[in-house]
């Protein structure tokens, strides 16, 4: 098939970046998107052109390193699906395609495509953790865990990072990834020890980077291509509330 | 000389690691803290030995080159992590996984390496369980483990199919406890373009700051790569598209022998190519192969679809060749077996190179349901991938290049032939022979960076606590960056027609056709011309937009793929110089009347060490005898 892309040039952090139209002939509906982009930038350089930076890695899904903006929608048109996910098959012979970094204050553009997602590893350090030092764990199963709790930890540890929720809301807020991560630790009985020191260093941590706060538009949810549920962030709040009553 | 000293502890097997620990220096905690120490890579190994060592106290500088340490290329492991827990009862035991993992292996593992990851493998599952890893529980809360890659007991730990991402983000939550505490500084979006020798000892690495292209200078007293495998080699494989070689690379060109380069393990059960502008291969879980039959048409290139071939007419040619194991006879064995049905005329779909994998059956005998809990996520996975439902229409699959048994050569202290270079992971080629068996590889990256290498680079770190900081000034560090800035200019400087990828594309092609599922004489040799032939292409009509002072993916394709050139070099000497058969690595002319590889014990039961001599120069072959003390070489048989 054949599609138009107006894709978002920036050449680094400081310059002003602008849309550039490119047409693409003999699309194959069975590329991913990103193979799409491939073939663009294989054009691009056979004419001696800059190629578009966009970032990937894994190509499957799971190192959340590429977030793009298609059409106005974070990674894409298809529900839970990662950029690199995405088949050319969801889109049609003629379609013109708008693709954009993630647009927050507190994810800078780099270049092209790429922003600064190292914001979302800042909160990370500020307590999304447990304290404990290799060789001091005692026999795994030691510590029983609830098959429910076990399974919801896991739903939420599936998190990947890729800032889409950030990307998706009109607040930039950070809070399902946040969320994500205290709801994941809470469900443990050695998570439990820290939660509350967690939840308050991690909401300062985002609230001192630039990200905004929550609103309920559920913008975040709808866009997380690994289907971490709002209702984390409900856990959360819980937890955030009853730590500022035991101030 | 023989430069290979293993350092292997005398007595009894069970007895070594302990015995040696006990040997090993220590160093008081204000003396820790004078050290530095580099890790290059946050994968399970690289996130384990930085957190680990800064726990003790070390000053830790660690290196990525993506934007984040928590998308390093273990993310990606989808089924499971081993340990020898016996939490089944089924008569599971240090000894039985160290023998498990030595027979997989083919026989071709050190089996004091091989036991010591055996024996930590517990401590491993405990730490991520502290950590907070959800892996997946029985109703009474206890943990639950199942059974993967056709081993009889029911040892591997699993979190759904997600269980590298899961217990990434546990090594990379303790790792960033430790940048927050300050003893661990991370670098990201760092390449490591080269390491530093000051004075016979690895002293520190150039890198490039991947943002602004700035070439930098970082020193310590010893450095650890944990800079993961070269499965890439292939350009199709189901890796990660930026995993590479060069680190590991740069370190064999500086000094370190690189081990059994050659033993590449193909993946039976990917998504095959689809088209021509693949870029990955997609890896479909062996667990897949519990209840999917594998067959192909009996009769050539059969125009009907799948479902419309009766019974009658098709081969279910695991269960045919293999009655014993079927469809669940090891990796090495199934890919094999799929090659040669496609090369003989009986693949399927528009290629031809691939085969079904059927769950008909399975479906028809436990349901949709039961097959759904099981399998949910990769049908929706290929699903998307192939736009076919494997409910309904039996899934392709193909062959890939997935895992690299060899790397760099290692003693059992994982310290490579440079003093001071550390090397841990699947960089290392220390536990896993001439095949690996599947959730060995994530055990052996975090028993490598938790429970051993932290005891000893502290042994070897004791000799070091007088020398103060390494000046990032001295001429070594220097002449290393000149080299380094050299290299970009030249690659910048060709001015040619042709892309970094289109090159990686086409050199991963000569090594697929001729040294990949089975390789033969000719063919190898054949391809250490097309090769040398490609390269020198390479090296006058490369394409490289852009400068070196800013964000260039182009210029770190071309770099990583200049070094692909030389170590695939490596990879067919090794193959050609390895006339048996044995795991992962088939030399078509030591094969069994059946078809089955044919080990040589007599000539081949040594690792294959080599050394760097020159640009041009024929590599230097070192040989490490394996004695098997504890265990009776034994033939792998599955019929
Ligand atoms: C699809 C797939 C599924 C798998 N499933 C399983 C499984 O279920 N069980 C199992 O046990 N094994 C599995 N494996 C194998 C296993 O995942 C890997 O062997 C293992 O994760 C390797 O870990 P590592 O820490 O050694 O390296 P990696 O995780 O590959 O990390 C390498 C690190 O090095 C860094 N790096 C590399 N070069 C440089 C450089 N030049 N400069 C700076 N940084 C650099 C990278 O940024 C990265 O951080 C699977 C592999 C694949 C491909
Ligand atoms: S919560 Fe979802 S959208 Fe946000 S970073 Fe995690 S995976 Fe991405
Ligand atoms: S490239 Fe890894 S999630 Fe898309």
């Amino acid at each position: 098939m054949n599609i138009k892309l107006k894709i978002w040039r920036q050449p680094n952090a400081k310059s002003k970046g602008r849309f550039e139209t490119y047409s693409l002939t003999d699309v194959s509906s069975d590329m991913s998107f990103l193979e799409m982009l491939d073939y663009l930038n294989n054009n691009l350089i056979r004419e001696g052109k800059e190629p578009v930076a966009f970032e990937h890695d894994c190509r499957e899904g799971i190192c959340g390193s590429c977030g793009i903006y298609i059409n106005g929608r974070a990674h894409g048109p298809q529900h839970r699906t990662t950029t690199c996910e995405l088949r050319m098959r969801e889109f049609k012979d003629g379609n013109t395609i708008t693709v954009e970094p993630w647009r927050a204050a507190a994810f800078p553009v780099i270049k092209d495509l790429i922003v600064d997602r190292s914001p979302l590893d800042k909160i990370m350090q500020s307590g999304g953790f447990v304290t404990i030092n290799a060789g001091a764990a005692q026999d795994a199963n030691s510590i029983l865990v609830n098959k429910k709790n076990a399974d919801e930890a896991f739903d939420s540890a599936s998190c990947i990072g890729c800032g889409a929720c950030v990307a998706a809301c009109k607040n930039s807020s950070a809070m399902l990834f946040i969320a994500s991560k205290i709801t994941h630790l809470a469900q443990f009985p050695q998570g439990q020890v820290e939660t509350h020191q967690r939840v308050k260093a991690m909401v300062a941590k985002m609230d001192e980077l630039g990200f905004g706060g929550c609103t309920n538009t559920r913008a975040c949810e709808a866009e997380c291509p690994k289907g971490i549920s709002i209702s984390n962030i409900a856990k959360l709040n819980r937890e955030f509330f009853v730590a500022k009553l035991k101030e | 000389m023989n430069k290979l000293n293993s350092k292997i502890p005398e007595g009894p097997l069970a007895d070594k690691w302990t015995k040696h620990k006990a040997s090993l220096k220590l160093i008081n905690p204000a003396n820790k803290a004078k050290l530095d120490v580099i890790v290059v890579g946050t994968g399970l190994a690289g996130s384990s030995s930085a957190s680990t060592l800064g726990e003790l106290g070390y000053n830790v500088k660690v290196f990525c080159y993506q934007d984040s340490p928590r998308r390093a290329h273990s993310v990606a492991a989808q089924g499971g992590i081993n340990a020898a827990k016996n939490y089944k009862n089924d008569n599971d035991s240090v000894y039985r996984l160290f023998y498990d993992m030595i027979k997989g292996g083919d026989f071709r593992a050190r089996e004091a390496n091989v036991y010591r990851a055996a024996e930590v493998s517990n401590l491993v599952i405990d730490h991520y369980t502290a950590l907070g890893v959800p892996f997946a529980r029985d109703y009474g809360g206890t943990i639950d483990n199942r059974s993967f890659g056709g081993v009889q007991v029911s040892r591997t730990f699993y979190a759904k199919g997600q269980t590298g991402q899961q217990c990434l983000i546990g090594a990379y939550s303790a790792l960033t406890r430790q940048i927050e505490a300050g003893t661990v500084t991370m670098y990201p979006r760092r390449e490591m373009l080269d390491l530093v020798i000051v004075d016979g000892k690895a002293r520190g690495i150039i890198t490039r700051n991947l943002v602004t292209g700035e070439i930098e200078r970082h020193s310590a007293h010893a450095v650890v790569l944990a800079t993961g495998g070269y499965g890439t080699i292939y350009y199709l494989s189901t890796l990660a598209l930026n995993s590479n070689a060069s680190a590991a690379w740069k370190a064999h060109k500086k000094g370190a022998l690189f081990a059994n380069p050659s033993f590449v393990q193909i993946h039976p059960t990917s998504i095959p190519v689809m088209n021509s502008y693949q870029s990955k291969l997609t890896l479909m879980s062996e667990s897949l192969r519990n209840d999917g039959r594998v067959w192909v048409p009996k009769q050539a290139k059969d125009p009907r679809k799948p479902n419309d071939i009766p019974e009658e007419e098709r081969d279910y040619y695991l269960e045919r060749r293999y009655p014993a194991f079927g469809n669940l006879v090891p990796r090495d064995v199934a890919s094999r077996a799929a090659k040669e049905r496609c090369d003989a005329g009986f693949g399927v779909g528009s290629t031809g190179l691939s085969v079904y994998l059927d769950f008909r059956d399975a479906i028809k005998k436990k349901g949709k349901k039961a097959i759904e809990n099981s399998y949910g996520n990769l049908f929706d996975m290929y699903e998307k991938i192939s736009g076919e439902s494997p409910y309904e229409t039996p899934m392709r699959i193909y062959p890939a290049g997935h895992y690299t048994m060899g790397g760099l050569w290692v003693d059992y202290n994982l310290m490579t032939t440079i003093p001071g270079l550390f090397a841990v992971g699947e960089a290392n080629f220390s536990d896993h022979g001439a095949n690996r068996l599947g959730a060995s590889s994530l055990m052996q990256c975090s028993g490598d960076g938790y429970f051993i290498l932290p005891y000893t680079i502290t042994d070897y770190l004791a000799d070091d606590i007088k020398t103060p900081r390494i000046q990032t000034t001295i001429p070594e560090f220097e002449r290393t960056e000149k080299e380094v800035k050299e290299r970009i200019d030249k690659l910048l400087g060709i001015n040619g027609q042709e892309t970094a990828t289109s090159f990686h594309k086409r050199l991963g092609k000569i090594m697929w056709d001729y040294c990949g599922m089975v390789r033969n004489e000719e063919g190898l040799k054949k391809a250490l011309v097309m090769i040398k032939e490609l390269e020198e292409e390479f090296w006058k009509n490369l394409k490289v937009t852009g400068t070196g002072d800013e964000l260039n993916q182009e210029l770190e394709k071309a770099g990583r793929v200049a070094d692909f050139f030389e170590l695939s070099k490596l990879l067919c000497i090794d193959a050609l110089n390895r006339k048996e058969s044995c795991g992962a690595h088939f030399r078509e002319e030591s094969q069994t009347e059946t078809g089955e590889a044919k080990r040589d014990d007599e000539n081949f039961s040594f690792v294959a060490a080599w050394e760097y001599k020159g640009e041009g120069q024929e590599p230097e072959l070192h040989k490490e005898e394996l004695k098997f003390e504890f265990v009776k070489l034994a033939e792998r048989s599955y019929k």
